[in-house]
């Protein structure tokens, strides 16, 4: 069961690499992005699972009293979800400008660079 | 002296917030002034910081030093090769601001601040990544210095193909900024530790390499190699490169794309290189052999060109290959001339980009074809793009020349003749450009095949086309130049760099690096077979063009995200392959 949560976030990752290399939309690309990223969140929350642990906040809970799940791993998500924020809001803005001066988001249609 | 490391981001960081806020209200002069300022602060702080980093300074962000051992906190390191960067980082973005300054065209109308402000974030960035050692922190700073470069790629938005070479570098860089995440995810599960020394540590501890560390040093070199775009995974860089503002351009490639073999570098050397991570005989395969592709495909994709910028961008990939090919050697030496490389090229290339961008604001064109005899009344430009090709060859004793020489020396044997070949035809393509379109020699060239980029009707990215050309964009390249110049010629410099990387902490000692007679020689070689190649090039244009075998090296070049991320896979699944035998057997 323990291998179960990295095999997901494994197929999650593939999967975005799918969509994102099959794409005929750039919406819909960036979207496959958003979904490679969030196999990290599961990945990193994986990692910092344990057995019966509870969430690392003590305004309740005397310190050493019970395992805890480790926080690193959860501010690093919370770290990574500002990132992929940032980013998708960028790229999206790109799409749009590309629809505006392109008159397309498929990306079959933009043929201007290349060779 | 330490705890001034972190100003090294934070300094730019503050500016560009400052720029931001009060932008709309500023003259442009004033918010060019203040990020030109803060700019040459942050370049004066981390010379400072270099003079004083023997030995090298490490800083606890906040204090949170580790307690028994265990480490929560944020660690930077300020050693010579990254303090190096993070004084070339701000040298050159004092350059580009100076380049743009005034002239460069603002889209967004009645906000000054935002260009300038972008530019120090963008430092920031760089400077971040330089500096850090731990590996969150330079997941955190690379994509900080990756979204950056996206919105100034794309900075002119109204452009068609602006918008679309900054969405392929986004979607490319920022896939393998996930993988690069992943691997850190499973680095921390393995040691606990996210600081690079750290995990180095905790992996030799828990005893010989498995397919978790494999998988963890295929994930995180695929970033590095993604931002050094290497081969296969460089498709995402002539496609921005064409497109991004000339002063952008010098940033990318002069220090972008080396800081990603810079993270190779330091990736390697404190996560990988113990008995924990991977064999160096396997790194060794590894790097060697992407830096040889990447060289090949580079300078073949450099010659073909029409379209100035992506030439230059192509010839920045063969580079980065013969970075690749030098560090991966993992000697001394190899190190030493890979460091000296990059600072002489940083200096060549941004000087070649900023003359191209001269062409594109005076005649709206960066079309070989088309500009073929228009250059001849800007003699200085043309005299400084030549200087500047003839640099990239190699010529001694320019700074290229001597990383080039001693970069030669480490790899030995057949190696030598791709850095010979390499330099010589992406010099001889720059040649050839200077030849026909500041002399206007040879016969004008017929129209070219269908499936190319051609550099025909660019917009200048001056408020209309430049009639007299500003002191500023004349001088930078010049003095870049001579920058350039400085590296190969200042006495002592060399041994500076080489004693500067061997105190990082790899435990080498240091290498005595000077000119040898068979280093000018090569340097000398390379630079007669460029000249060769563009005599050739203008007087018989038949001879040297578009063999059918390239044809299909330039339909890879497709424009198409989708196939790029494919290349991207397959160049991480080849990297895993070269990296496997270590693995299995050692």
């Amino acid at each position: 069961m323990h291998v179960f949560p990295y095999l997901v976030a494994v197929w999650i990752f593939l999967t975005g690499c799918y969509g994102l290399a099959t794409s005929r939309n750039l919406i819909h690309a960036v979207g496959c992005l958003a979904v490679v990223q969030s196999s990290t969140y599961v990945l990193l929350l994986a990692v910092g699972y344990r057995d019966g642990g509870t969430a690392p906040v003590f305004s309740d809970l005397k310190p050493g009293a019970r395992p805890l799940v480790d926080p690193v791993v959860q501010a690093l998500a919370l770290t990574d979800v500002v990132v992929g924020a940032t980013v998708t809001a960028l790229l999206l803005a790109l799409v749009l400008q590309i629809a505006k001066r392109h008159g397309t988001v498929d990306p079959d249609e933009l043929t201007e660079l290349r060779g | 002296m330490h705890h001034l490391l972190p100003l090294l981001a934070a300094g730019p960081l503050l500016g560009a917030t400052l720029l931001v806020a009060a932008g709309r209200r500023l003259p442009r002069v004033v918010a060019e002034s203040f990020a030109c300022a803060v700019c040459a602060a942050t370049g004066v702080l981390a010379l400072v910081l270099l003079l004083n980093s023997s030995p090298p300074l490490t800083e606890w962000v906040g204090g949170w030093r580790p307690v028994h051992g265990e480490s929560v906190g944020i660690v930077v390191i300020g050693d010579g090769p990254s303090l190096g960067m993070a004084v070339l980082v701000s040298l050159l973005t004092l350059a580009a601001l100076v380049y743009s300054w005034h002239y460069f065209e603002e889209p967004p109308r009645g906000h000054a601040g935002s260009y300038p402000a972008l530019m120090l974030a963008f430092q920031a960035g760089m400077c971040g990544f330089a500096i850090a050692g731990d590996l969150f922190n330079m997941f955190v700073f690379f994509e900080l210095m990756s979204v950056v470069a996206y919105a100034l790629t794309g900075f002119r938005i109204d452009e068609a193909k602006a918008v679309q070479g900054a969405l392929t570098f986004g979607v490319v860089n920022s896939l393998g900024a996930y993988a690069m995440l992943t691997g850190i995810g499973l680095l921390y599960a393995r040691t606990g530790e996210l600081a690079m020394s750290r995990i180095g540590r905790g992996l030799d501890a828990y005893g010989r390499p498995d397919a978790l560390v494999l998988a963890a040093f295929v994930l995180v070199l695929t970033a590095l190699l993604v931002k050094a775009a290497a081969v296969p995974f460089h498709l995402w860089l002539p496609d921005a490169h064409a497109v991004a503002p000339t002063p952008v351009c010098m940033l990318l490639s002069g220090v972008m794309v080396e800081l990603g073999a810079y993270g190779v570098w330091r990736v390697y050397g404190t996560i990988f290189a113990g008995p924990g991570g991977i064999p160096a005989a396997d790194l060794e395969r590894a790097l060697v052999a992407l830096g040889v592709l990447t060289a090949v495909v580079g300078a073949v994709m450099c010659w073909h060109q029409r379209h100035i910028k992506r030439l230059l961008a192509n010839s920045t990939i063969a580079h980065t290959g013969l970075f690749l090919a030098a560090l991966g050697v993992l000697t001394p030496e190899g190190d030493d001339g890979a460091a000296l490389y990059i600072l002489g090229h940083a200096g060549v290339k941004a000087a070649l980009f900023a003359c191209t961008g001269i062409l594109l604001d005076r005649y709206g064109n960066v079309d070989e074809r088309a500009l073929h005899g228009r250059g001849r009344d800007l003699r200085t430009v043309g005299v400084l793009f030549a200087i500047g090709g003839l640099a990239l060859a190699g010529l001694p004793p320019f700074g290229t020349g001597i990383g080039k020489a001693v970069s030669e020396e480490a790899v030995g044997g057949p190696l030598t003749v791709l850095f010979v070949l390499a330099s010589a035809v992406t010099s001889g393509a720059v040649l050839r450009v200077a030849a026909r379109v500041f002399l206007g020699l040879g016969a004008p060239p017929p129209k070219g095949a269908a499936y190319e980029t051609t550099g025909a009707d660019e917009e200048p990215e001056t408020s209309g086309r430049l009639d007299r050309i500003p002191g500023t964009m004349i001088f930078v390249p010049a003095v870049l130049l001579a920058g350039a110049l400085a590296v190969g010629v200042a006495p002592g410099f060399p041994t500076v760099v080489s004693r500067a990387v061997a105190a990082a902490g790899t435990g080498r000692t240091p290498v005595d690096v000077h000119w040898t007679s068979t280093g000018v020689l090569l340097g000398c070689l390379s630079s007669l077979l460029a000249v060769g190649l563009a005599a050739v090039a203008v007087v018989r244009p038949g001879l040297l063009t578009a063999p059918s075998w390239a044809l299909p090296l330039r339909r890879l070049q497709s424009g198409h995200v989708g196939d790029y991320v494919a290349w991207l896979l397959v160049g991480a699944t080849v990297l895993g392959a070269l990296a496997l035998p270590g693995v299995l057997g050692g």
